[in-house]
């Protein structure tokens, strides 16, 4: 089993490095959204630090979404996909096996690279620690749930604009927790509710999607 | 599938109306009937709401759109409810019948999920004074119109008909998991921000003819809601159904 789980991530990640523009350019993306909002609304200091966690969290969201799209095309056209339906073991676990590689090239970067941007709208540095550690609990989530609309709009013209209207709804709760947390933080409630719901979440999504990841892709390849 | 069909006290086995040959003729029996229904108590509804019930003490005659904002909301919500379950008696039990059933139901969701942001959106405007808050409620319904449209555009994205229906189930009922989720996140946020500037939990006590005007609306959302749920399943079947031999000879 736990052989299985290893052979799935290290060839997923083996994958991705063969194709490191894939993982660069999801990193840009957020880079420059986040970079783009400062120039929306002007460089006051006390705004953008008012603003900063909602707006990394949503550049956040966007990213994972973006990235969300060649998460089974490519091993769907190329027939992977069909071994990994037909295999013996519980398509679950592979399915979760592979969530977990793809939140290590798409969700991990994300989390690290939070800091610097944070120091780009001078968030105060004690709040730094606290939206790095909401991204950490929050990106797996966006993968997981994310992958289900992946899954089920797998081959489908217009996938993209497709799985952002199913996929960003239910986003809703990880953006309110994550920012939320961030924000509990700066007016000095203590971020421990949302950091811990956030987990609670997390516990739940990953429980039950990859069950309805692997639905999914039954559906949409038979 | 079962081996034994399921019997009802009376009998009847219920999967008997699971085929779309046998629910179609029934759908168009009990149609007019719920149809009618709607409409005469609509009719009551709003001759209760508009002339039988009291002007609000604060709020005047503004307040009427309650008949109609109301039962609208309650429908967006308790239709996404029964999609829901008809999704997933679709995906265990695998009957054609029960996803025409959620492809049926969907238009008549969002639609009264409109009309209860925009009826809202017509009563706040001279009540709060704003067309829109981000109040917990408003924020979750306008949530849930989103789940209405990605359900409708991934339906409408897959050319495969028993993949539109499987993948649409499998939509709903991640959705509908997610609705509570969401619902109390998006409360939380609300009072984490601020507090509450309107609350509409705390509505003056209703007479009782307002209390009727209201129920009777809410009954007639229930019986429209049927009504064109029957009407849909039925068009979708005669849509999925083409050159089957019995819809040939079946003249109605």
């Amino acid at each position: 089993m736990m052989a299985l789980l290893r052979a799935v991530i290290r060839r997923d990640l083996m994958l991705a490095w063969r194709r490191r523009a894939d993982i660069a350019t999801v990193v840009l993306f957020f880079v420059i959204v986040v970079s783009l909002f400062p120039l929306g609304v002007g460089p006051e200091p006390n705004l953008l630090r008012t603003i900063a966690p909602g707006i990394i969290w949503v550049a956040a969201l966007l990213a994972c979404m973006l990235s969300l799209q060649n998460m089974f095309a490519s091993d769907h056209g190329d027939g992977a996909l069909d071994q990994m339906l037909l295999a013996a073991a519980p398509l679950s676990l592979i399915v979760m096996a592979r969530a977990f590689a793809h939140w290590l090239m798409s969700g991990l970067p994300l989390v690290i690279l939070s800091p610097v941007l944070a120091i780009q709208f001078d968030l105060a540095p004690e709040l730094s620690p606290v939206l790095t550690l909401s991204l950490l609990l929050g990106t797996p989530i966006l993968t997981l749930t994310g992958a289900i609309g992946a899954a089920l709009t797998l081959g489908l013209r217009g996938g993209g604009m497709l799985l952002a209207l199913l996929v960003l709804p239910l986003y809703v709760p990880v953006l309110i927790l994550g920012a939320g947390a961030v924000d509990a933080a700066s007016a000095g409630l203590g971020a421990d509710a949302q950091l811990l719901l956030l987990a609670a979440q997390l516990l739940v999504t990953a429980t039950f999607a990859p069950w309805a990841i692997a639905v999914a892709l039954r559906i949409s390849a038979e | 599938m079962l081996n034994q069909p399921v019997l009802l006290a009376g009998g009847i086995n219920i999967f008997k109306y699971a085929s779309p040959q046998a629910f179609y003729p029934l759908a168009g029996k009990m149609l007019p009937w719920f149809g009618w229904a709607a409409a005469l108590l609509c009719l009551a509804g709003l001759y209760t709401g508009f002339f039988v019930a009291p002007t609000d003490h604060q709020q005047g005659e503004s307040y009427r759109i309650i008949f109609i904002h109301v039962p609208a909301a309650w429908m967006s919500m308790l239709i996404y409810v029964v999609m829901a379950f008809w999704a997933g008696v679709g995906l265990i039990f695998n009957t054609r019948l029960s996803h025409m059933m959620v492809s049926a139901l969907v238009p008549t969701g969002a639609l009264f999920t409109f009309v209860a942001l925009w009826t809202g959106a017509l009563w706040g405007k001279p009540t709060w004074g704003t067309w829109w808050v981000w109040d917990a409620r408003l924020t979750s319904e306008l949530i849930l119109l989103f789940l209405y449209f990605g359900f409708m555009t991934l339906q409408a994205g897959i050319d495969d008909a028993r993949r539109a229906d499987r993948a649409g189930a499998v939509l709903a009922l991640v959705g509908v998991i997610n609705i509570p989720i969401i619902y109390f996140s998006v409360k939380w946020w609300n009072t984490l921000h601020q507090g509450a500037s309107v609350s509409l939990t705390s509505a003056p006590t209703m007479a009782a003819t307002m209390f009727t005007g209201m129920m009777l609306m809410a009954l007639a959302a229930w019986m429209y809601t049927i009504a064109t749920a029957l009407h849909r399943v039925r068009s979708i079947i005669i849509e999925r159904e083409q050159g089957a031999e019995w819809l040939k000879n079946h003249n109605d």
